[in-house]
């Protein structure tokens, strides 16, 4: 029975000379991969050669750090709570006396984790963050060889003041021009303060 | 017995009931929300403002309307009043004004505070403030004091509702606080810093709308959405026993009285389920308590949405940590960086 009349009736052709002689074919085979030498490749030598990722790209995760090198996360756990995978867990501590050049506010994460295993990278942490203490950056995160290092701890998540990682390309003018403005407690320093 | 009729739902009470406890008769969907007023404190209300009603015909006698909102909490019903909350726009956009002022002076410090998740004065922002307020001047910021080592006073997120005053001088037989100075200055404190003392000084914390008055055992320990609320007793003889256990795992972090509906301390066999200092501060073990079961919370509630089970899974990948880091080796992280060997215990 005909269901449609779009099917196509395959006819056996008897083959022609050239195509039962079979080099034609073979040769117009060779041409078409010998073509390919000279077009543009589509990998890259990773990791000698790194591909070039949108300016949101959404990677390895950082803990900022203020001006004056203070950590900025308070261990408010809002970031714990709006990941869907959950990925994050944390552990709060009282700061203590003549620690305002280390930590922001009064509390702090003493235990800050992200397993990397768990995290499907959606930038959820960085949007609940009040105090911009985490983004995501365009750094890839490394491979290892068990589940325990993917398991990322405060050693690595949090910048080091030597090596500041630029977030600057996530955020709009007008957040950029906002943290300028000194007048806000958001965005002075235990320096500011001082002064 | 008056009639009265609230958001269109007329309801018959007793003489002399307000009109903000006829609308919590009728049901949450019309009562309007209470900062200051407690239903288990004589004499509270009438300083927040939050639960301003209009009257929009005064008795079936006199059908003229107030000429103004009234607090609901501290006005009484008439035969055949009705009463507009949820309904009208005007009562809606005062109590806008109403919430932009309690936040004046708060420091906003949601991020820090341990009241956050069960806060009054943060789901009456939510509900009904701005994203943004109009106040230019610095906010006014206390010395801290301190008032004993089991309750963690912040006068900055004070908003001067005088409950926990009310619950001193009507729960505890002594109250060593109250409230200091006047106008912008006032403040809650004990008399010449003497600590809190009393069996029952506890119950202030949970009356606090906000997190002026706080935990101090519980103090940064968790967050209130990352514990779980667990009903419990044990035979007392100063109280009624009857609590709410917040697990992390295995581990009470905190122990509170149970709350009603309205988030006030809940009724036991009729009198208010008050406790005492040695169920809330001593008493942190499970082999102490006989477990009643889940605490009901509100599905709409963040405690609802906690995820962490245990801190034990915790421990095994910070010793992991730990042992990775290599010794005598110094892993440049910059300053004020987690030191491994005397951040994690």
């Amino acid at each position: 029975m005909q269901l449609t009349n779009r099917s196509i009736q395959v006819v056996k052709k008897e083959l022609t000379l050239s195509e039962r002689l079979y080099f034609p074919a073979i040769l117009k085979g060779m041409l078409i991969t010998l073509s390919h030498l000279f077009k543009r490749k589509a990998t890259i030598k990773y990791p000698e050669q790194d591909r070039e990722l949108a300016a949101v790209y959404r990677g390895q995760h950082v803990l900022k750090r203020d001006d004056a090198g203070a950590e900025r996360c308070t261990a408010c756990g809002l970031c714990a709570v709006a990941c869907p995978a959950e990925a994050i867990t944390m552990e709060s501590a009282e700061r203590k006396k003549g620690e305002e050049g280390l930590y922001r506010e009064e509390k702090y994460a003493k235990i800050y984790e992200i397993n990397m295993l768990r995290c499907i990278f959606c930038g959820l942490c960085e949007d609940a963050c009040p105090k911009e203490a985490i983004f995501l950056t365009d750094r890839i995160v490394p491979s290892s060889f068990t589940r325990g290092e993917e398991v990322f701890g405060k050693d690595i998540l949090v910048e080091s003041m030597t090596e500041r990682v630029d977030v600057s390309k996530r955020q709009t003018p007008e957040v950029l021009s906002f943290k300028n403005d000194k007048k806000h407690k958001h965005n002075q320093t235990y320096l500011d303060r001082k002064n | 017995m008056p009639k009265v009729t609230i958001d269109g739902i007329t309801i018959e009470v007793p003489n002399g009931t307000t009109i903000l406890e006829a609308a919590r008769m009728i049901g949450p969907e019309v009562a309007p929300p209470t900062m200051c007023y407690y239903s288990k404190l004589k004499t509270s209300g009438g300083y927040c403002r939050t639960c301003l009603v209009k009257v929009s015909q005064g008795s079936e006698k006199d059908p003229r309307p107030m000429p103004k909102p009234v607090a609901s909490c501290r006005t009484q019903v008439m035969d055949g009043m009705v009463v507009e909350n949820n309904t009208s726009a005007e009562i809606q956009e005062a109590r806008a004004g109403v919430v932009e002022f309690l936040l004046v002076n708060h420091p906003l410090d949601c991020p820090v505070c341990d009241q956050a998740g069960e806060c009054h004065l943060q789901d009456l922002g939510y509900e009904h403030g701005k994203s943004e307020t109009r106040f230019e001047f610095p906010r006014r910021e206390f010395e801290k004091r301190d008032i004993g080592d089991k309750i963690q006073l912040h006068m900055n997120r004070c908003i001067l509702c005088y409950r926990c005053v009310k619950t001193a001088d009507q729960v505890t037989d002594c109250r060593v606080h109250g409230v200091m100075n006047r106008g912008e200055v006032a403040e809650i404190s004990t008399y010449i810093e003497k600590s809190i003392d009393n069996d029952f000084s506890g119950n202030v914390i949970d009356v606090c709308p906000v997190g002026a008055l706080t935990d101090k055992t519980f103090r940064f320990q968790s967050r209130v959405w990352f514990t779980k609320p667990v009903d419990a007793h044990r035979d007392c003889d100063k109280c009624c026993g009857h609590v709410r256990l917040w697990y992390k795992g295995d581990d009470v972090l905190r122990v509170t009285a149970r709350k009603d509906q309205w988030g006030e301390v809940a009724d036991h066999e009729g009198k208010t389920g008050w406790i005492c200092n040695t169920c809330r501060f001593d008493k942190k073990s499970t082999k102490d308590w006989v477990i009643d079961g889940p605490s009901a919370i509100s599905r709409h509630s963040v405690i609802s949405a906690n995820h962490y089970n245990s801190l034990k899974a915790l421990k095994v990948s910070i010793d992991r940590q730990k042992a990775a880091l290599p010794h005598g080796e110094k892993v440049n992280l910059g300053q004020g960086a987690l030191d491994p060997n005397n951040e994690i215990k």
